[in-house]
C-alpha cells in the first residue's frame, strides 16, 4: 500500500513513456495523419543505415574517452584531499566545470576549437603544428565534444570521489602503515579498494554520460560536418523532428534504451558480485 | 512555451452587445519584434473593421511552432494559422487538415496578386491559404570589394562568375561567403544551379520524388558546382559556421559575395550597407527562362476551426493591398499583392522588380520537398562541398532516401 504512490509515478512517467515509445517504433507516422503498423521494418532500415553505426560508434568513442574523466577526478581529488592552507578554495575553483551549464561549456569549447579565430590552432601553430579546424573535420569534430564534455565531467568524477575519500576511516590507513604499506602500494590495496562504491557510482555515471550526450552536439556541431559526429541521441532527435519520421526516431530511441540498460546492468551485476563475501 | 506566448486579447472599441461576439484565436510564429508590432497593429485595425470579433493572437518562436503545429492541426487547432505556400502547405492539404478559402479568390485579387503566387496556395485548382509576404534570395555583394578586382557589377554569366571567383581570389578575398553549420544555405546553390541549369518545372519534379537523383541533369548541376569546389570559392570553415557567422566575413571585407534572403539585409551594419549591393544569380544558359527562389509566407484556416466564418474574414483582410502594404512596410518585406507599396528601400524593389518578372517561383530546397528528404539530401551538398570527389556515394544516399520516401516512377535520364 505504501509503495502505490511511487509505483504509480513510476508507471506514468517511466513505463508508460517507454512502452509508448516502443509501440510507436513499430509504426510509420509523419506527425499528421494515420499511423500505419510497419512490424520491425524501422528496425530493419536502422541495421542497414550507416548513419546508425556511425552514430553508435562515436557513442561507444565517446564512452572511451570518458574513461579519462575517472583518472583525472581521482588524481585531483587525491591532489586536493591533503589538508594544506587554501584547499578549500581550490576545490571549489576545480568544481567549477560542473557548475556551469552545459550549453557555456560547449559554446566557450566552440569557440576554443574555432577554425577561423579560436585559440585552439593558435596553439598548435605555436607548437609548430599545422591547423586542423577540429569542428570542421570529420575525423576530429568528435573529440572536440569530447575534450568539451570531459571538463566538467573530471570535475564531477573528482566531487565523487573526494567525498568517498572523506568517508574513508583514517584508522584503516594509519594501521596499513603500521603494518609496512607504502607509497602506491598503500594507495592501491588500502584507498583506492575502500573506494569500490564510489567507484562504481562514477562509472555509471559517466557511462550514463557518454551515451545520452547530446547537449554538446546541438550546440558544437549538429552531428556535422554531415553526420560525421552525430551520436544516438542527436541521432534519434534529428529523425524525429527535423526529418519527421516518429517511428524511425522511437526505433533510434529503443535502441539506445538497450545500450544503456545493457552497459548498467552490466555494472550493476559486477558490483553485486564484488560484494558478496 | 508559455513564457514565447503573449496574449493579445485587448479589445479595440466597445463590444455590441446584441452582435454575436466571436472569438478568433490565432497562432502565429512571428515572435521576432518587427514582425510581432506589424501584426498586432494590423490586428488592432481589424477589430476596429469588425468590433464584433474578439481576436486572441498567441506567438511562438519559429522552431517550436514548426513542432506544434502538426499537434494543432490534428488535435484542437486555433483558427488561423501562420504556415508557408508550396509543398509546406500541401503537405496539410493532401490528409484534409486545411480548410478550402477559394471563395476569397475573387477576379479582382487574383488580378492583383503576383502571378506565380497563386499555384503557390494551390491543390486541384482549388485555394487553401492566402499569401501575404515573400523575399528574394540572390547575391548581396560588396561593390568596393568587387569593383578593387574589376567588376563594376556582380557576375550574370557562369564565366564571368568564375572569373570573378579568380579575380577576387587573387586580390586575397574569399569569393563566396556561406556558412552550411545548418545545411540550408548550402541548398540555395543547389536549388539555383539546378533552376538555372534545368528549369523549373525539373527542378519542382525533382523537389517532389519524380526524378532520380543519378539522373544526368542533376549531375550537370554538381559538375557546376564542383567548378567553383575546386577553386576554392567558398569561404573556409564553413561547415562550422551558421549563416549569421559567415555573413560577418562579408562586411569585415574577407569575403565578396553570398547568395542569401533578402532579410540579411536588417543585419548590414552602418557602414557597410552603402556599399552593399544585390545582384540575381547569374543566367548559365541563355535559352533558359528566369526562375526564382522567393519563400512566401502564408495565412490558412484549419478544417477542424471553431470560428471559420470569422477566419475567413481576417483572411480576405489579410489579402488587401492597404493591409499587405502596412505589414510589408513594417516588416520590410515584399507584399504579395503587388497593388501594394513597399517601404522605400533600393533591396526591396530590386526583389519585386526580381519576382514580379519571373518565370516562376520556387520556395527553397527545405520547403519544396519533404523534410525528411531535405535533412539528408542537404548534408549531403555540405558533404560535396567539403569532399566533391565522393560525389557517386553521396547521390546514391539520396537517391536510396528519395525512393524510400517517394517510391518508383521515375523519369530518368541517364
Amino acid at each position: 500500500m505504501l509503495l502505490a504512490p511511487a509505483c504509480v509515478l513510476f508507471g506514468v512517467f517511466v513505463i508508460y513513456p517507454i512502452a509508448s515509445t516502443l509501440l510507436l517504433s513499430l509504426h510509420d507516422w509523419n506527425g499528421v495523419g494515420a499511423r500505419t503498423f510497419v512490424g520491425l521494418r524501422n528496425y530493419r532500415e536502422l541495421f542497414d543505415d550507416p548513419v546508425f553505426y556511425t552514430a553508435l560508434a562515436n557513442n561507444l568513442r565517446w564512452l572511451v574517452c570518458y574513461l579519462v574523466a575517472p583518472l583525472g577526478g581521482l588524481a585531483l581529488a587525491i591532489f586536493l584531499n591533503q589538508a594544506l592552507p587554501g584547499m578549500r578554495v581550490a576545490r571549489s575553483l576545480f568544481f567549477m566545470p560542473f557548475v556551469l551549464s552545459q550549453v557555456v561549456v560547449g559554446l566557450v569549447f566552440a569557440w576554443f576549437f574555432n577554425g577561423r579565430f579560436g585559440a585552439f590552432d593558435r596553439l598548435l601553430a605555436t607548437l609548430g603544428l599545422p591547423a586542423i579546424a577540429p569542428l570542421d573535420s570529420e575525423r576530429w569534430a568528435l573529440y572536440a565534444m569530447v575534450v568539451a564534455g570531459l571538463w566538467p565531467q573530471t570535475a564531477y568524477c573528482m566531487i565523487l570521489y573526494l567525498t568517498g575519500l572523506a568517508t574513508l576511516p583514517a584508522a584503516i590507513i594509519d594501521a596499513a602503515r603500521v603494518d609496512g604499506a607504502k607509497g602506491f602500494a598503500l594507495f592501491r590495496q588500502v584507498v583506492f579498494a575502500q573506494l569500490r562504491p564510489v567507484q562504481f557510482i562514477v562509472a555509471m555515471v559517466c557511462a550514463v554520460a557518454a551515451l545520452r550526450s547530446f547537449d554538446y552536439v546541438v550546440i558544437m556541431t549538429l552531428g556535422g560536418p554531415y553526420n560525421s559526429s552525430t551520436v544516438l541521441a542527436y541521432y534519434m532527435y534529428e529523425q524525429t523532428f527535423l526529418g519527421l519520421r516518429y517511428g524511425y526516431g522511437a526505433a533510434i530511441a529503443s535502441v539506445l534504451l538497450a545500450l544503456m540498460s545493457g552497459i548498467i546492468v552490466m555494472l550493476m551485476w559486477r558490483l553485486m558480485r564484488d560484494e558478496r563475501p | 512555451m508559455a513564457a514565447s506566448r503573449v496574449f493579445l486579447t485587448a479589445l479595440i472599441g466597445a463590444v455590441v452587445p446584441w452582435v454575436h461576439a466571436g472569438t478568433l484565436v490565432i497562432n502565429a510564429n512571428t515572435a521576432d519584434p518587427a514582425p510581432r508590432a506589424a501584426w498586432q497593429s494590423a490586428i488592432e485595425r481589424f477589430q476596429v473593421e469588425h468590433p464584433d470579433v474578439k481576436v486572441e493572437l498567441n506567438l511562438y518562436d519559429h522552431e517550436s511552432y514548426k513542432k506544434s503545429i502538426r499537434n494543432w492541426l490534428t488535435s484542437a487547432p486555433p483558427d488561423v494559422v501562420f504556415w508557408f505556400a508550396g509543398q509546406r502547405m500541401r503537405q496539410f492539404v493532401t490528409p484534409g487538415l486545411l480548410e478550402d478559402v477559394s471563395d476569397l479568390f475573387t477576379p479582382d485579387v487574383i488580378g492583383g496578386l503576383d502571378r506565380s503566387s497563386l499555384a503557390l496556395v494551390s491543390v486541384d485548382g482549388r485555394q487553401y491559404g492566402v499569401p501575404y509576404q515573400y523575399y528574394q534570395v540572390g547575391f548581396y555583394y560588396r561593390r568596393d570589394v568587387l569593383a578593387a578586382a574589376g567588376f563594376a557589377q556582380a557576375p550574370r554569366t557562369w564565366p564571368e562568375l568564375l572569373r570573378a571567383c579568380e579575380r577576387l581570389k587573387a586580390n586575397g578575398v574569399e569569393p563566396f561567403a556561406i556558412g552550411t553549420r545548418d545545411l540550408w544555405p548550402a541548398a540555395a546553390w543547389f536549388d539555383y544551379l539546378d533552376l538555372r541549369e534545368n528549369g523549373l518545372e525539373f527542378h519542382m519534379d525533382l523537389m517532389q520524388g519524380r526524378v532520380a537523383y543519378t539522373d544526368a541533369r542533376v549531375r550537370r548541376v554538381f559538375e557546376r558546382w564542383g567548378e567553383l569546389v575546386e577553386r576554392g570559392c567558398f569561404t573556409r570553415n564553413h561547415a562550422s559556421s551558421s549563416w549569421q557567422e559567415s555573413q560577418a566575413l562579408l562586411y569585415d571585407g574577407t569575403a565578396g559575395m553570398m547568395l542569401i534572403g533578402n532579410y540579411i539585409v536588417a543585419n548590414f551594419p552602418r557602414d557597410v550597407r552603402d556599399r552593399m549591393a544585390f545582384a540575381p544569380f547569374p543566367a548559365l544558359r541563355p535559352d533558359m527562362r528566369r526562375f526564382e527562389d522567393a519563400p512566401m509566407n502564408t495565412l490558412h484556416v484549419p478544417a477542424r476551426a471553431r470560428n471559420k466564418a470569422d477566419a475567413r474574414r481576417f483572411l480576405a483582410y489579410v489579402l488587401r493591398a492597404d493591409v499587405q502594404q502596412d505589414l510589408n512596410r513594417a516588416m520590410l518585406q515584399i507584399p504579395v499583392n503587388t497593388r501594394a507599396g513597399i517601404a522605400p528601400d533600393r533591396f526591396l524593389a530590386a526583389g519585386r522588380e526580381l519576382l514580379s518578372g519571373a518565370d516562376g517561383l520556387a520556395q527553397f530546397f527545405d520547403r519544396d520537398t519533404s523534410e525528411d528528404l531535405a535533412n539528408i539530401a542537404m548534408k549531403g551538398f555540405q558533404e560535396f562541398m567539403l569532399r566533391p570527389e565522393r560525389l557517386d556515394a553521396i547521390l546514391e544516399t539520396i537517391e536510396r532516401a528519395r525512393l524510400r520516401i517517394y517510391g518508383a516512377g521515375t523519369i530518368s535520364v541517364r
